[in-house]
C-alpha cells in the first residue's frame, strides 16, 4: 500500500463540480477586474490579463491537479484517503475504529449526484475523515460495507 | 438500596451552602455599592432607608433558592439517571448509564465544611453539558458513584453486599505526596508568568508603591541606609540594587508557585481500586477522581529543564473521558522515575525497555528547518543593519540563533521508537516529554508530506489518539510507511468496542 497505484479515483463529475465552484468565484473576479479595467483609461489589459491567468489556473488547472491528487481505497478493511496537491496527506482509518459514518449531500452535490462520506473516529486528531466527490450510490455502498464490517467485528 | 428509587432531593444542607454563598455574592457588591453611593457623610441616615430593601432582596433570593432546591430532584432509574429542575420552566435531563464515562466528586471549601460533595457525571459531551448534582452528602456521592460503575459494567447492583471497597481499611497508596514533597514541588513551580505580570504591574502602577522598583539610585539609598560602605562601591551597588529588585520579584514567584501547588496538590494520594486509579488531592477544594485503567489511551512522562537535573518527572494519563475539560490526568504530578514505574505498570503500559532501538528524525528535516529560518531571518538581519540606527539587528539575529540551537538540540534529543506493543516519542526542548502510546489503542494513521518534505524524502506520522496527540515529525518516508503498516496490522486485530468492553468483562469476571 505504499504507492498510489491501487487507489480508486473519485467520480469524474467531482472535477466538473469543483470547476463550477471555481467558476462562480472566477465570475466575481472577472466582474471586479472589468470594473477596474474600465476605470483605468485606455484598454491596457493591465488588470484583465493577470485576472484571466488566475481564472485559468483556478478553473482549469487546479481542479485537475486536485482531482488527480485525490483517491481512496477500501482494501483490507481499511479506509484510505489520499489528498492534497501541495501538502499530501495519506490517512488510513481501520474499519474497526470507525465510530459512526455520515453520507452528506450539499445542494451542488445533489445536482451532480455526488455525496461526501465522512467517518468519525474517537481520536482527537482525524476525529472525522471526509471523502468528498463520490457517486451517491458508491458512497451509500461504502457506508454499508463499513457498517457491515463493524457489526461483524463487534460480535 | 432499592432498584428504582423515588425522586430524591439533594442534601438539605446544600440549600444552606447555596444561601451562604449567595449572601457573600450579594452582600459584598452591596457593601461596595453602599460605600460608593452614600459616600457623602450622611451614611448612617441614608442607610436606614436602604436596609429594608436590602433585607427584602436577600429574603427574596433565599426564598427563590429554597424553592429551587425543593424543585430539583434526581432519580436513579433502571437505565439512567434523571434530573428534573426548574421553578418556572421545568427541565428534565436523562443520562443513560452506558454514556456516563465517569463520576467524579469535588469538594470546594464551604461544602467541605458541611460534609457535602458535588457529584459530576462525565459523559464526554464537554464540560458544560455534563450533569452535576450540587450538593449531596459524602456517603450519598460515594454510593452513586459505586452504583453508576456497577450499572455501567452490566452487573445487577448487589443489594446486601454493596459494601464499598473504600469502607475497608485502605491499603498503602500507589503514590502519595507528603508535605515536604509538595513543598519541593512548589519550589519547582516557580511562576515566571506571575513574576512577569507583577513586574509589569509594578511598572504600570509604580505610583502606588512607596518607592520606585526600577529606580536604581533609590535602591542604592535604601541599601546605603544600613550599610554606608555600599554607597562608596558605585557600580557594584548598582548591581546589588538590580539583584535586590530581581530577588523580591523571584520571592513573589516562588511564593505563588508554592501556594498554588499546596492548594492543588495537598495530601495527594493515588490508590489502586477495583475500578481504576483513584486520585484524591487538594487543600481547600478536595477532588476525588477515578481513572478507569482500561480507558487509558496513552501515557505522557514529562519533566522540566531544571527538574530533570534532580530526576523529577510527572506522569499524565491520556484517557477517553474528558473530565472537567482536560483529557490528561496527572497520575503522578511530581516524582522520581522509580516511583512512576509502578504506576505505569498498573495502567497496563510499560516504560521503554533498556534495549529499545531509538531513532532520530532525519538530519535533513532539521537542516531544512534551519535553512527556512535563515531564509527569512538573514535578510531581515542584513536589512536591519543598514536601516536601523542602533543594535536592533540583534533581534532577528538572536531569533535565528535560537532557531539554530533549538533545531540542533531537538535533533540531538528527539527520538522515537516502536516495539511489539507500544510506540514511544520523546520530544521537547525545555521540558522533554515522553509519550507512550499503545499500538492497538490508536484510531487512525496519517502520513503528511509538505512540498519540501516530498522532495527531501521525509514525512510526519500523525496518529489518531483518543484524548490526545501522538505525532512523529521528520521520519524517513519509508520508515513512516513501515510503521503505518505495522500499526494498522495491530489495530486490525482488535475492534474498538473490544478495547473498551473486553477489559470490562475481564474485570467483571
Amino acid at each position: 500500500m505504499d504507492d498510489t497505484a491501487d487507489l480508486t479515483q473519485l467520480d469524474p463529475r467531482y472535477k466538473t463540480m469543483m470547476r463550477l465552484v471555481a467558476a462562480i468565484f472566477a465570475a466575481f473576479l472577472f466582474i471586479g477586474a472589468s470594473i477596474a479595467e474600465m476605470a483605468i483609461p485606455g484598454w491596457t489589459g493591465i488588470v484583465w490579463v493577470p485576472a484571466l491567468l488566475v481564472i485559468l489556473y483556478v478553473v482549469i488547472w487546479l481542479p485537475m491537479r486536485r482531482f488527480a491528487a485525490r483517491g481512496y481505497s477500501l482494501a483490507e478493511e481499511r479506509l484510505r484517503v489520499v489528498r492534497g496537491v501541495l501538502f499530501r496527506s495519506d490517512t488510513v482509518v481501520p474499519f474497526g475504529r470507525v465510530q459512526h459514518i455520515d453520507v452528506d449531500q450539499g445542494p451542488l452535490e445533489r445536482a451532480f449526484h455526488l455525496a461526501t462520506l465522512t467517518v468519525h473516529t474517537a481520536g482527537s486528531h482525524n476525529a472525522s475523515v471526509s471523502l468528498p466527490g463520490l457517486a451517491h450510490e458508491d458512497a451509500v455502498a461504502m457506508r454499508e460495507e463499513i457498517r457491515a464490517a463493524i457489526r461483524r467485528d463487534t460480535r | 438500596m432499592q432498584p428504582v428509587q423515588a425522586p430524591q432531593r439533594t442534601d438539605p444542607r446544600s440549600f444552606a451552602v447555596r444561601a451562604v454563598m449567595m449572601l457573600f455574592q450579594l452582600v459584598v457588591p452591596m457593601g461596595i455599592a453602599a460605600v460608593t453611593i452614600f459616600d457623602d457623610g450622611e451614611f448612617a441616615g441614608r442607610i436606614a432607608y436602604a436596609v429594608p430593601f436590602i433585607v427584602a432582596i436577600i429574603l427574596f433570593n433565599v426564598a427563590v433558592a429554597y424553592l429551587q432546591w425543593t424543585r430539583l430532584t434526581y432519580t436513579v432509574g433502571e437505565a439512567d439517571i434523571r434530573v428534573e429542575s426548574g421553578l418556572l420552566s421545568r427541565a428534565a435531563r436523562s443520562v443513560p448509564y452506558e454514556r456516563i464515562q465517569d463520576v467524579s466528586l469535588e469538594q470546594k471549601l464551604l461544602p467541605r465544611l458541611f460534609g457535602l460533595v458535588e457529584v459530576k457525571f462525565e459523559t464526554g459531551a464537554g464540560g458544560k453539558e455534563d450533569l452535576a448534582l450540587t450538593y449531596l452528602s459524602e456517603a450519598e456521592g460515594e454510593r452513586l458513584r459505586e452504583l453508576v460503575r456497577e450499572r455501567r459494567e452490566g452487573e445487577a447492583p448487589a443489594m446486601a453486599d454493596a459494601v464499598p471497597a473504600e469502607a475497608l481499611p485502605e491499603a498503602a497508596p500507589l503514590f502519595a505526596m507528603d508535605g515536604k514533597r509538595v513543598l519541593t514541588f512548589g519550589l519547582f513551580e516557580f511562576s515566571l508568568a506571575v513574576v512577569a505580570v507583577i513586574g509589569g504591574l509594578a511598572q504600570q502602577f509604580e505610583f502606588l508603591l512607596p518607592f520606585d522598583l526600577w529606580d536604581i539610585d533609590g535602591w542604592q539609598e535604601r541599601i546605603a541606609g544600613p550599610g554606608q560602605w555600599l554607597a562608596g562601591l558605585g557600580p557594584l551597588a548598582q548591581v546589588v540594587g538590580i539583584l535586590m529588585a530581581l530577588a523580591s520579584l523571584s520571592l513573589i514567584g516562588f511564593a505563588t508557585g508554592i501556594v498554588r501547588t499546596m492548594l492543588r496538590e495537598w495530601d495527594f494520594r493515588l490508590d489502586r481500586t477495583a475500578k481504576g486509579l483513584r486520585r484524591r488531592r487538594g487543600l481547600l477544594t478536595r477532588t476525588d477522581l477515578v481513572m478507569p485503567v482500561h480507558r487509558v489511551q496513552a501515557l505522557r512522562v514529562e519533566t522540566g529543564f531544571l527538574r530533570r537535573l534532580f530526576g523529577w518527572h510527572s506522569l499524565k494519563v491520556v484517557s477517553l473521558a474528558s473530565d472537567s475539560g482536560a483529557a490528561n490526568h496527572e497520575a503522578v504530578p511530581f516524582g522520581q522515575m522509580d516511583e512512576i514505574a509502578p504506576v505505569v505498570a498498573e495502567t497496563g503500559f510499560a516504560l521503554p525497555p533498556q534495549n529499545t532501538v531509538w531513532m532520530r528524525a532525519m538530519d535533513r528535516y532539521r537542516f531544512d528547518k534551519i535553512v527556512l529560518a535563515a531564509i527569512v531571518l538573514l535578510p531581515a538581519t542584513i536589512a536591519a543593519i543598514f536601516i536601523a540606527d542602533s543594535v536592533q539587528w540583534l533581534i532577528p539575529a538572536g531569533v535565528l540563533g535560537v532557531a539554530v540551537v533549538h533545531n540542533w538540540w531537538r535533533w540531538r534529543h528527539d527520538r522515537h521508537a516502536i516495539d511489539a506493543r507500544q510506540i514511544y516519542s520523546l520530544h521537547g526542548w525545555f521540558s522533554p516529554s515522553l509519550a507512550i502510546g499503545s499500538r492497538v489503542k490508536l484510531q487512525s494513521v496519517e502520513i503528511l508530506q509538505g512540498p519540501i518534505a516530498r522532495r527531501r524524502g521525509y514525512a510526519s506520522l500523525l496518529l489518531g489518539l483518543a484524548g490526545g496527540n501522538l505525532r512523529v515529525h521528520g521520519m524517513p518516508v519509508e520508515r513512516a510507511r513501515e510503521w503505518r503498516a505495522g500499526i494498522l496490522d495491530s489495530i486490525g486485530r482488535t475492534d474498538f468496542s473490544e478495547l473498551v468492553e473486553a477489559q470490562v468483562d475481564a474485570r467483571a469476571a
